[in-house]
Formats: structure tokens, C-alpha cells, sequence
């Protein structure tokens, strides 16, 4: 694929040397594969795309009208032959691409588990992955670790080439969470969870950021990305514990507040049903979750009684909230306590499978793309250049 | 098409003695015919809304907490009756009797307002017992689709009540028909929607 | 004053509204109202007003409101383009930990601004009026259906800008991005007028420009000249045909979109709220379900345009007509099926992204026929390189490359690196400059002269091409490098300091593309001056192919003495090569219908409802919203809204026709 890349970027490649085409140099291999695609894509188009152009130089310039040597034919305007080509070359170029593409959709679906570490090594039993649940403020992130009970703010840490499992959501408006070097970038919006399957291969310290717009703050709401190896890792991590801070819902709730360009923070320890409660918008305690709420709808809500089951909003991030016409900014009550949610919620995030890597992993149907554990074909391993093609496990 | 040769024997026509009469009005009824499409289009979005939000109840209630059937079909009837006597008006009108014409209308109108004082009365009732459209997304997407429908059914209500003041004044010109007409498709419009309304929304409603 | 009083007469509108602390603003609204007053200084001077008012702003002449279309147009181009040039400046001064001159309240303005204001304000008054003037001229007609109508839509549409116009010195525009995604344009998070103004600027124009769209449709459909079947019209009739279907199958749902988000605003309402079962992704579905056919309906009639200049230029008939038809449904029906592709990053799941995707590139196949119908066009051609044809081949070799570009964002794993960043902003003004702007500027120089006729001036038109270009290449190119660097769009301050000699490049291709636009306005001006000169008596002055190049140049009010009879789809190419004869007796009275102020009142009371409801002064609302229903009501009772231009009138303009023609030999 290296090769292809630098053809492409032969014309620019002296303008362009020293600086960082970090998409098309990543240094995680998922965004690697996405930018074989990228790269692949282009170079079909422009199969088309050089000779559209070149024609239209060399038809205005042969058929100026100085030229008076050449054809001129005023009522010609039709030619079946040719109008079966100029249909039929997009069409076939779209054909290649369009198969490409629902290869590559699948294939690099964000929430599908990573099956490669990089090209020719699978993902085994031994690797362990990451949890890393992802939460974006205003205008901060929050990284936190749930199988180490530590958290930080504006810093990510990941051992090389484990595989990273995010699960992304937002507290409130909003945001994409992208780190260019490791994969591509998937939305964080509130009270819903997004997720992203990856791998960094090289250490080093890569830049993250949002890049989806969320407020003033945005611009400074970015964060280093540290790819370690295992023990830089568990040093991260042992220094991280031994942080002052501990975070709790309270300091949370103070955390969330607005704030532009925050340092790096760690927390040592971590409410461990703190995520899912953000997740459903219920770290007030009062709070009705969204998932306790979600279920009592699916059951036909609480009956008129249910309108009087509302508080006024006391805790509120934001100055002001609340409709010139609406009433009073109100939360609906939780019926049960802060702990029965967090039970269900964590019940509810522990009934999805651990174990790694799952057993058929691949949802896919596209032709020419075979189920695991079927027999390999011959052409796929003729042509492991287009990285898209899985090896078998 | 590229040969512009002409028949032979015949000098090629190129322009129309006569002043080439497009007929005023002779483009409404298709331009009235877009217009409710489009505001059809806004029904759609209030709907697609609604199947979207209709059954997220934020703990609150549902359709069946709320719905008062007996009460909707009252309703339902009155704005199908309100659309019958429209096409008496509309058949009325066709015979050039003003007066008739104007008595459809007026029990038009009538049916109209039964229907949106009724409506006013659920929207009162629920409101009253704590079902306000800012309680939860299935109650703002039913206040919004029900409520734009009944704000189409007033405008409706203005409109006639102008074209019978119309009517009056200068008789059932040709131009006065042509606004009757563009009535009478908003009027049976708004039937259809509401058809729509009382399907997905009261039916459908009390069956989940 | 008691307190309760001052805010019933005001709502929450008080002096802290004026931004008298940001000095940037308070020198552009001293320019403003400064360059204003002039302006009406000189006007009142001239005694230009009753002039104005009777001939213009009243006017339900299509070509009167087509010309009021492009100057709105481009004054709001001015208004677009200043805040591209300080997005700009922002960006390459805001390094190594400089703050740049704006601050994020004054940034995040500029940029949301610049894109509403180029969509709404510059690109659809542009496109609409290009429609409104040529459409009713090449199928032979008189006027549009609803001439009334089309009066009233011009002034919702100059309503609409009034209010953008408005945000920049009375409270704040919205600071969302273009869109205005919420939670983020929510109560919640923005509390303050900026999305008011965003909210009700975009609707009262939203009338106008659905009003438009049905005028025109019925105009194309019923008002053709005799003989001018469906596939006998002009590409550009066409194009303008599928642009109308779009915009009146899509601007309602940006009515009802945007509606919906004021009740959230202004009610409390749950449809795009984090909490209550609301659900913010709809907003986004809606939003673009509108949002990718508008992209068409931009870009179609242009491609009408070009279709048509390289027809002429080539002194040619187009290649593959039918297909190009064709092309063209096909595209206005696919771009209902690719709006998810502006948001494949929400996790829609592989299958459903896929989807979009390869709809999305079906797209580029009738779009790339389309080029290759343009190709084959010139193919033994003869081809005259006179400005229109100049912006065609600029947009060839530009365009392209935008495609391009847009197909490989239509590869959703392509996306997912690429979305929302400086490579998806190079891309979309790829094909928006490249192709909407590109086409505007060949379809002025094109039909200039049949709205004045003289013809621009063609050095000016030569500097404003290559500024134009050459500066869209500066300015647009580093930005395809800078999104594959990783750098993601809105951002004000950076704190790479490689970046930033691609973000001077740019800001230099910018001040290149400013250069540009003064070189059109003076282009402009000098064609004014030079008028004798350039002066085109004949009305055909480009060997021209389509019908409204029959008559003279600028058409009388009656566009056409005689209906025309259509016998071929380039009818006054057909009509010049069997020997057409201009009649010069035996004029009847042509039925013209009436000026009328009532869509400047309705438009003035729609700004001052709108103006109301952004600062909470219920009572301007109300009482603008009462009287607005009641002009609406009392112009239905005005039943005359027609008269007869008299036979002589009409064969006094033909003898002054003739005279100028025998004048020219």
C-alpha cells in the first residue's frame, strides 16, 4: 500500500515534506485501513477523473475557433455509441467503488471488535482490551478507565498494539471523538453511547481532539493520545492512582461545569457506577435514569399519576434553562434509588459478551467475503495490499 | 430532432397571430395543487416526528391515560360532515345560487368550529391534568401535529369567512369560483390529514 | 420608567444588545450606516424614490425581480465573503498561543454567519433570480404564473436578510454552525437571540423561496409557448424545472424542522432535547433531508447554464440532449437518498451507512454524464473562449476535482477520518465556488446584455476570472492538505505551528478571490460607463440558440410581441436558419397584470413579526402578525390586477426596434 501512497503523493512531495499527513501516515492500524481505502478510492477515480480533464484541455484547444483546420459539425448531437460509454464508464467505476465501499463499511464498522493487531497478526486470546469509556464535557474530556478504577481529564493512555474498546457518550451537547493517528473519529452526544474498536501500533504521542463544533471552548478541547509500551503503561497508570483526587458523582457535577482549556488531571479512584449514570443522564441522585425511564415507556409510562412524579430542577450547569413559555425547569423523579439504577445499569452493560475476540465476529453478507472459519481463498492471498480483505483467524 | 426542415409546401410558422391567451387563474389550480403538497410534506415531518417521540413518555402518560375515543370520533365527525356540506356548497355553487352557496358555507363553518372547540376542550382537559406539551416528547409531537392541524382548520375558518364576505359583495364571479374551489381542496385536505391523525395517533394510540 | 413597563414596550431587548464593546462591529456599522445614508442621500437627491417604488420594488415584471434578485445577491455576497476573509485572518494569525483578533464569541458569529448568508442570502437569491429572469424569456412566456406572488417571494426573501443584517448590530447572530445542531442551538445551551434570528430569518425567507419554487413550476408546466414540448425545452428550463420540484418538496421540511426547534425555544418543548424522551438525531435527519437536496437545487440550474453557454459558445447543438434531461431527474430523485452521508460518524451501523454511501455515489454517474455531454459538445465545435465560456472551462477542470473528492467522502470509512474536517470545507466550496459561483458568473456575463443591452466589459471580466481562480486554487488547496494533516473545521486557535503556513496560503488565496470580486464590481461599473461601446442592439449577441435571444435586448415588458411557435429545442437557432422574418405590423393589445406594494407590506410586517418574536416583544408581534393576515385578506379584494398594454404602445416599441436594427445594418 506504501507504494501506492507515494505515488500519489509524488507531485507533493516536495512541497509537503515536513509536515504531518496524519491521516495518511497513521500509526494505528484501523485508520491505517482507512486509508488504503482512501487511497484506493482515489486512485479509481482517477481513471476518469485524468482524462476527463485532459480532454477538456485538448477538445478547447483543438476546437478553438482560430483552428479553422478542424471538424466543425453544428448539428451533431447525438451518437448512441457514445452515449453507451460516458454512462457506462462512471457506472463501472461506481460498481468497483460501490463494492469497495460496503467492504470497507463492514469491514471497519467502528462498533465491530478489531480482529488484526496489524497485518498478519490476529487478535488472540492474549489480548486483553482496553475499556475505556470516553465522556465529553464542556469543553474537556474525560477518560475512564473501568478495569483500572482511575480517570483523567484531557489525557488517553494505551498500551501498544492492544486492542482499545471506547464507549463514547457526552454530557452535553454534541461532539466527535477523533484521534486521526488511531482510527477514525465517531460522534459523542448525550444520554447515548457510541462506540470504537481500535489499535495503536506505534508508541507515541499522538494529538485527539473533538471535531465535531460544541461552544466556545471548543477549539481548545483537545488531548494527548499516549501510545506506551506495557510497563510505560502500567507506570501511566500507577502514577495516575497515586493522583490526590478521587471522582465521585459530587466532584463530577463540579467537574461538568463549563470550562475551557483544561490541564491534564487523574483521578486515583472512580465511582464505579459513574459512567453509566452519566451515560443516563442521573448523576443527581434524584434523578430518574434514562434507562429506568426507557423501560418503564416500553411498559405504557406511569399513567397520569406519572405527571405528578416531577421535581423542580434545582442543580443546574448551565446559567439559564427553561422555555419563555414553558413552566419551570423540572426533572422527572426517579422511583427507584441512585443504587437499584446503577445495579440495572450495570447489569445492563455486563450482559454483553466479554470475551475476546467473539466468536463469529463478522456480520457480513457481502459477496466474495467469506464467514470465519470457512476455507480461505486463494485470491485473498494474492492480493493482501488492499488491507481490506480479512485474514483468516 | 436535428433536422428542422420544413414540410414541404408549407411556410414554417413562427409566431401566433392571435395574443396567446393563458387564461388568468389558468395555472392555479395546479399551483394550489403544489402548495398542498408541500404543506402535506410539513404533515409528514409532524408525523414522521411523532412516530419518532410518540412513545417516549418520560414516565408520564400514554395515549390511553389521555385519550378520550368517544370524544374523537364526536369530533371526527363533525370534520367529516363540515367536508359533505362543503361539497353541497361546491354543487350549489355550480348551479349559481349564491344564497345556497353561502348556507353550505355557513354550516361549513359551523361544523368547523365544533370541531375546534373540541379540540380546544382535550388540548384544556389534558393541560389541566398535568399533560402539557413540555412534560414529555410523545406529548409535544401529539400538541404539535393535532395543534398545527387545528390551526390549518382555523385559518380555513378565515378564509371562508372572507369568501363568503366575497360571495357577497360581488356575486360567484369566475375568480370568486376559483377561490372556492382552492377552499374546498385545502377543506378536503385537512380531512384526509385528520383521517391520518385520528389512525395513527387515537387509534394506534389506544391500541399500544 | 418602571421596570415591567420597559420590558413589555422592549422584551428583553436593551441597549447591552448594541455591541458598542466590539469595535470591529461598531467600525463595519459605522460603514455601514455611513455607505447607507449615502446611498439614500443620493437617492433622495436624484428624487429617486418614486422611480424606485413604482418601477422596481412594486414591479411584478419577472425580469425586474430576477435583476432585484442578483443585487440582493450580491450584497450579501459583500456581507458572506468579509466574514470568509476574517475566518481567514482568524486562522493564520492564531498560533503559538496568540489569540488571533476575535474572540470565540465573536468567531463562532462570523462562521455561522458566513455559511447561512452564502447558502440562503447569496447562492438561492442568485440562483432564483438567474430562473426568474431567463426561464419565462426561453419558454416564450410573458411573465410567470403568479406574478403577484413572485413580488411577494423577492421581498420574504430580502425580509429574511433584513433580519441576518439585523443580528450583526442589534444582539448577536447565532453561534451553532450553519445548521444549528441542538442540543447545542437548544434553550439550554443558547439561551441568547442568536438562534432566534437564525430561526426566523430562515423561515420568513423559507416562504419566499417555497412560494418561488411553485410560482416557477406551474410557470414551466402551463405558460410554454406553442409547439415547446417537454423535450423541446431548454436544458436550462430543464435544470431550473428540477431545481423547483426540489425546493418545493424540500423547504417544507426545513419549515417544519426549523418550527419545531422554535417550539423547543420558545414553548419548552421535548423534540430535540437531551432529556424527556427527546432526541436531538432527528434534528439531524431532518435538517439534512432538506439540506442534501438543497445542494441540487443550487447546483442544477447551473448546470442548465453551463449546458446552454457551451451549446452557444460552441455554435453547436448540445450533445446528448435526452440524456442530459435525464441526467438531471436522475439526479434531482437520488438526492432524496443520500442524506445520510453528512453524518455517517453518528454510528448508524455498517449496512446503513453503506447504503448511503453507494446511493451517494450513484450520483457522480449522471454527473459525470453530464460532463461528458459537455465534452462532446465542444467536439467539433467551434469555440468562441468569450467570458461565459472562460467560467465553463474553469468549472470543468475545477468541478471535476470537487467530485472527486465528494465520491471519496461518500466512502464512509473515508468519512470517518475525513469528516468535519478542512477537507470536507475544501470540498463542498470545490463544487460550490467551482460550480455554483463558476456558473452564476458565465450566466451573468452570458445574459447580461439581454437584460441591459451592452455587454460586460471583457479586460475586467478577464482580471475577475483569473483572481477568481487562481485565488480558489490558493485559497482552497491547502485545505485538502490541511484535513489530511487532521485538522478538524471551526477551530479558532491552533497550536501546531506547521499548520500555519497552509492557513497563509489560504488567507492569500482569499485576498486573491476579494480581488476578484472588486474586479466584478468594477467590471460592472466600467460596463456601465463604457455602455455606449459595448452597446448589443440586435438582442441575439452571442449567435445565441434559445428563444429569449429573439427579442430585443432588454426584452419589452411584454418579453414577446407575438407568441413564439416552438418547432425544435433550439427554437431561435431553428427560427434564424429557416429564414424567421420579425413581424412589424398587426400588434394586438397584450394583457400584463399590475404592480402592487402589497409584498413589500407583507414582506415588512413578516420582519417586524419576525423581529419581535427574537426579543420577546409580544405586542409588535401580535399586532404585525393581526396586521399581516389583514393586508393578506384585503389585497383578495382587489380584483383588478390586470390591464392591456394598447396595440400602439406595443407597435410604437417594435418601430423603435426596427429603427435600431436598420441602424445597425
Amino acid at each position: 500500500m506504501k507504494r501506492f501512497g507515494a505515488l500519489l503523493l509524488f507531485p507533493l512531495a516536495g512541497l509537503l515534506s515536513g509536515c504531518d499527513l496524519v491521516v495518511l501516515a497513521p500509526a494505528g492500524d484501523v485508520a491505517a485501513q482507512q486509508r488504503d481505502l482512501l487511497v484506493v478510492s482515489t486512485l479509481l477515480m482517477l481513471v476518469i477523473i485524468v482524462p476527463v480533464m485532459a480532454l477538456t484541455v485538448f477538445f478547447a484547444w483543438r476546437y478553438r475557433q482560430s483552428n479553422a483546420s478542424a471538424t466543425y459539425a453544428p448539428d451533431w448531437d447525438h451518437s448512441t455509441k457514445l452515449e453507451l460509454v460516458i454512462w457506462a464508464a462512471p457506472l463501472l467505476i461506481i460498481i468497483c467503488l460501490g463494492a469497495l465501499t460496503w467492504l470497507g463499511t463492514h469491514l471497519l464498522d467502528p462498533y465491530r471488535r478489531i480482529d488484526r493487531i496489524e497485518p498478519g497478526q490476529p487478535v488472540t486470546q492474549l489480548h486483553k482490551p482496553l475499556r475505556v469509556e470516553v465522556v465529553a464535557l464542556d469543553w474537556k474530556w474525560l477518560f475512564i478507565y473501568p478495569d483500572y478504577g482511575i480517570a483523567s481529564v484531557n489525557e488517553l493512555a494505551a498500551p501498544v498494539n492492544q486492542p482499545i474498546d471506547f464507549r463514547i457518550t457526552s454530557s452535553a451537547v454534541m461532539n466527535s471523538f477523533y484521534i486521526p493517528a488511531l482510527a477514525g473519529q465517531i460522534y459523542a452526544m448525550p444520554a447515548m453511547e457510541t462506540k470504537l474498536h481500535a489499535v495503536i501500533n506505534r508508541p507515541g504521542t499522538y494529538s485527539g481532539f473533538s471535531a465535531n463544533y460544541s461552544g466556545a471552548g471548543f477549539s481548545g478541547m483537545r488531548f494527548a493520545f499516549h501510545g506506551l509500551s506495557d510497563q510505560a503503561f502500567e507506570q501511566w497508570v500507577a502514577q495516575a492512582r497515586t493522583a490526590s483526587a478521587a471522582l465521585s458523582r459530587e466532584s463530577y457535577l463540579e467537574l461538568e461545569k463549563p470550562s475551557e482549556n483544561e490541564p491534564v488531571r487523574h483521578y486515583a479512584s472512580v465511582d464505579p457506577d459513574l459512567y453509566g449514570a452519566i451515560l443516563n443522564l442521573c448523576v443527581e441522585r434524584s434523578k430518574m435514569c434514562m434507562n429506568e425511564m426507557m423501560s418503564i415507556d416500553a411498559k405504557g409510562g406511569l399513567g397520569l399519576a406519572g405527571v405528578r412524579n416531577t421535581l423542580p430542577l434545582q442543580y443546574d450547569k448551565l446559567a439559564r434553562r427553561g422555555a419563555v413559555f414553558g413552566n419551570d425547569p423540572f426533572y422527572v423523579a426517579s422511583i427507584c434509588t441512585a443504587e437499584e439504577a446503577a445495579a440495572a445499569a450495570r447489569a445492563a452493560s455486563n450482559a454483553t459478551p466479554t470475551d475476546w475476540p467473539a466468536r463469529n465476529l463478522s456480520p457480513l453478507r457481502g459477496a466474495g467475503l467469506l464467514r470465519p472459519g470457512t476455507e480461505s481463498r486463494r485470491a485473498e492471498a494474492d492480493t493482501p495490499s488492499l488491507g481490506l480483505l480479512r485474514r483468516e483467524l | 430532432m436535428a433536422s428542422t426542415a420544413t414540410m414541404a409546401g408549407t411556410e414554417p410558422v413562427f409566431h401566433l397571430e392571435e395574443e396567446h391567451a393563458h387564461a388568468e387563474g389558468s395555472s392555479t389550480m395546479l399551483g394550489f395543487w403544489l402548495y398542498l403538497m408541500s404543506d402535506c410534506l410539513i404533515f409528514a415531518m409532524l408525523f414522521a416526528a411523532y412516530g419518532v417521540l410518540g412513545g417516549n413518555y418520560a414516565a408520564g402518560p400514554a395515549p390511553k391515560d389521555l385519550f378520550d375515543l368517544d370524544l374523537v370520533a364526536v369530533n371526527t365527525t363533525m370534520l367529516l360532515l363540515s367536508s359533505i356540506t362543503y361539497g353541497f356548497a361546491m354543487l350549489t355553487m355550480d348551479k349559481g345560487r349564491v344564497a345556497a352557496t353561502q348556507a353550505w358555507l355557513a354550516v361549513t363553518g359551523l361544523f368547523g368550529l365544533a370541531f375546534l372547540s373540541i379540540e380546544l376542550y382535550e388540548f384544556a382537559h389534558m393541560i389541566h391534568e398535568g399533560a402539557t406539551p413540555q412534560r414529555s416528547a410523545f406529548l409535544s409531537s401529539f400538541f404539535t401535529l393535532v395543534g398545527t392541524h387545528g390551526l390549518h382548520v382555523t385559518f380555513g375558518i378565515v378564509w371562508m369567512v372572507t369568501l363568503m364576505t366575497q360571495v357577497a359583495r360581488f356575486g360567484l364571479t369566475e375568480a370568486n369560483r376559483r377561490r372556492l374551489m382552492c377552499l374546498s381542496m385545502f377543506w378536503h385536505f385537512l380531512d384526509v390529514v385528520w383521517i391520518g391523525v385520528f389512525t395513527f395517533v387515537y387509534l394506534m394510540g389506544m391500541l399500544r | 420608567m418602571p421596570d415591567t413597563l420597559t420590558k413589555f414596550i422592549f422584551g428583553r431587548l436593551t441597549l447591552d444588545a448594541l455591541p458598542l464593546h466590539e469595535p470591529i462591529v461598531v467600525a463595519t456599522f459605522a460603514a455601514v450606516a455611513l455607505g447607507g445614508i449615502a446611498l439614500l442621500g443620493v437617492i433622495t437627491y436624484f428624487k429617486l424614490w418614486g422611480y424606485l417604488w413604482r418601477e422596481w420594488f412594486t414591479s411584478v415584471d419577472h425580469k425586474k425581480i430576477g435583476i432585484m434578485y442578483m443585487v440582493l445577491g450580491l450584497v450579501m455576497l459583500l456581507r458572506g465573503f468579509s466574514d470568509a476573509i476574517m475566518m481567514r485572518l482568524q486562522q493564520a494569525i492564531a498560533f503559538n498561543g496568540s489569540e488571533g483578533y476575535l474572540n470565540s464569541h465573536h468567531y463562532d458569529q462570523i462562521f455561522t454567519a458566513h455559511g447561512v448568508i452564502m447558502i440562503f442570502f447569496v447562492a438561492m437569491p442568485f440562483v432564483t433570480g438567474l430562473m426568474n429572469f431567463v426561464v419565462p424569456l426561453q419558454i416564450g412566456a410573458r411573465d410567470v404564473s403568479f406574478p403577484f406572488l413572485n413580488n411577494f417571494s423577492f421581498w420574504m426573501t430580502v425580509g429574511g436578510a433584513i433580519l441576518v443584517m439585523a443580528s450583526l448590530f442589534v444582539g448577536e447572530f447565532a453561534r451553532t454552525g450553519w445548521l444549528a445542531y441542538p442540543p447545542l442551538s437548544g434553550i439550554g445551551y443558547s439561551p441568547d437571540v442568536g438562534v432566534d434570528y437564525y430561526i426566523w430569518a430562515l423561515q420568513v425567507a423559507g416562504v419566499g423561496t417555497t412560494l418561488s419554487g411553485i410560482n416557477l413550476i406551474c410557470t414551466i408546466i402551463k405558460m410554454r409557448a406553442p409547439g415547446m414540448t417537454m423535450m423541446r425545452m431548454p436544458v436550462f428550463t430543464w435544470t431550473s424545472l428540477c431545481t423547483n420540484v426540489l425546493i418545493v418538496a424540500s423547504f417544507p421540511v426545513l419549515t417544519a424542522v426549523l418550527s419545531l426547534l422554535a417550539l423547543d425555544r420558545y414553548v419548552g418543548t421535548n423534540f430535540f432535547t437531551n432529556d424527556f424522551g427527546g432526541n436531538p438525531m432527528m434534528y439531524v435527519n431532518l435538517i439534512w433531508i432538506w439540506g442534501h437536496p438543497e445542494v441540487y437545487i443550487l447546483i442544477l440550474p447551473l448546470f442548465g447554464v453551463f449546458s446552454e453557454v457551451t451549446s452557444t459558445f460552441s455554435g453547436k447543438r448540445l450533445f446528448g440532449y435526452t440524456s442530459m434531461v435525464y441526467a438531471t431527474v436522475v439526479i434531482t430523485i437520488l438526492s432524496y437518498l443520500v442524506w445520510l452521508h453528512h453524518f455517517f460518524t453518528m454510528g448508524s451501523g455498517a449496512s446503513v451507512n453503506s447504503f448511503f454511501g453507494i446511493t451517494t455515489m450513484i450520483i457522480s454517474i449522471p454527473t459525470g454524464a453530464k460532463i461528458f455531454n459537455w465534452l462532446f459538445t465542444m467536439y467539433r465545435g467551434r469555440i468562441r473562449f468569450e467570458l461565459p465560456m472562460m467560467w465553463t472551462m474553469a468549472f470543468m477542470l475545477t468541478f471535476v476535482v470537487g467530485g472527486m473528492t465528494g465520491v471519496l467522502l461518500a466512502v464512509p470509512p473515508a468519512d470517518f477520518v475525513l469528516h468535519n474536517s478542512l477537507f470536507l470545507i475544501a470540498h463542498f466550496h470545490n463544487v460550490i465556488i467551482g460550480g455554483v459561483l463558476f456558473g452564476l458568473f458565465a450566466g451573468i456575463a452570458y445574459w447580461w446584455p439581454k437584460a441591459f443591452g451592452f455587454k460586460l466589459d471583457p479586460f475586467w471580466g478577464k482580471v475577475s476570472f483569473w483572481c477568481w481562480v487562481v485565488g480558489f486554487w490558493f485559497a482552497f488547496m491547502p485545505l485538502y492538505i490541511l484535513g489530511l494533516m487532521g485538522v478538524t473545521r471551526r477551530m479558532r486557535v491552533f497550536d501546531d505551528p506547521s499548520l500555519q503556513i497552509w492557513f497563509v496560503i489560504a488567507a492569500f488565496g482569499a485576498v486573491l478571490i476579494a480581488f476578484g470580486i472588486a474586479a466584478f464590481l468594477i467590471q460592472i461599473f466600467v460596463s456601465i460607463r463604457k455602455r455606449e461601446a459595448l452597446t448589443d442592439p440586435t438582442g441575439d449577441p452571442w449567435d445565441g440558440r434559445t428563444l429569449e435571444w429573439s427579442t430585443s435586448s432588454p426584452p419589452p415588458a411584454y418579453n414577446f410581441a407575438f407568441t413564439p411557435v416552438v418547432r425544435d429545442n433550439d427554437a431561435w437557432w431553428d427560427m434564424k436558419k429557416a429564414g424567421y422574418i420579425r413581424p412589424l405590423s398587426g400588434f394586438k393589445p397584450i394583457h400584463m397584470p399590475s404592480n402592487t406594494g402589497t409584498g413589500v407590506i407583507l414582506a415588512a410586517f413578516s420582519v417586524a413579526l419576525g423581529f419581535g418574536l427574537i426579543w420577546y416583544i409580544w405586542w409588535l408581534a401580535a399586532l404585525s402578525f393581526v396586521c399581516l393576515i389583514a393586508t393578506a385578506i384585503g389585497h383578495t379584494f382587489n380584483y383588478h390586477r390586470d390591464f392591456h398594454i394598447p396595440a400602439a404602445e406595443v407597435t410604437q416599441t417594435e418601430a423603435a426596434r426596427t429603427t435600431l436594427l436598420a441602424a445597425q445594418g
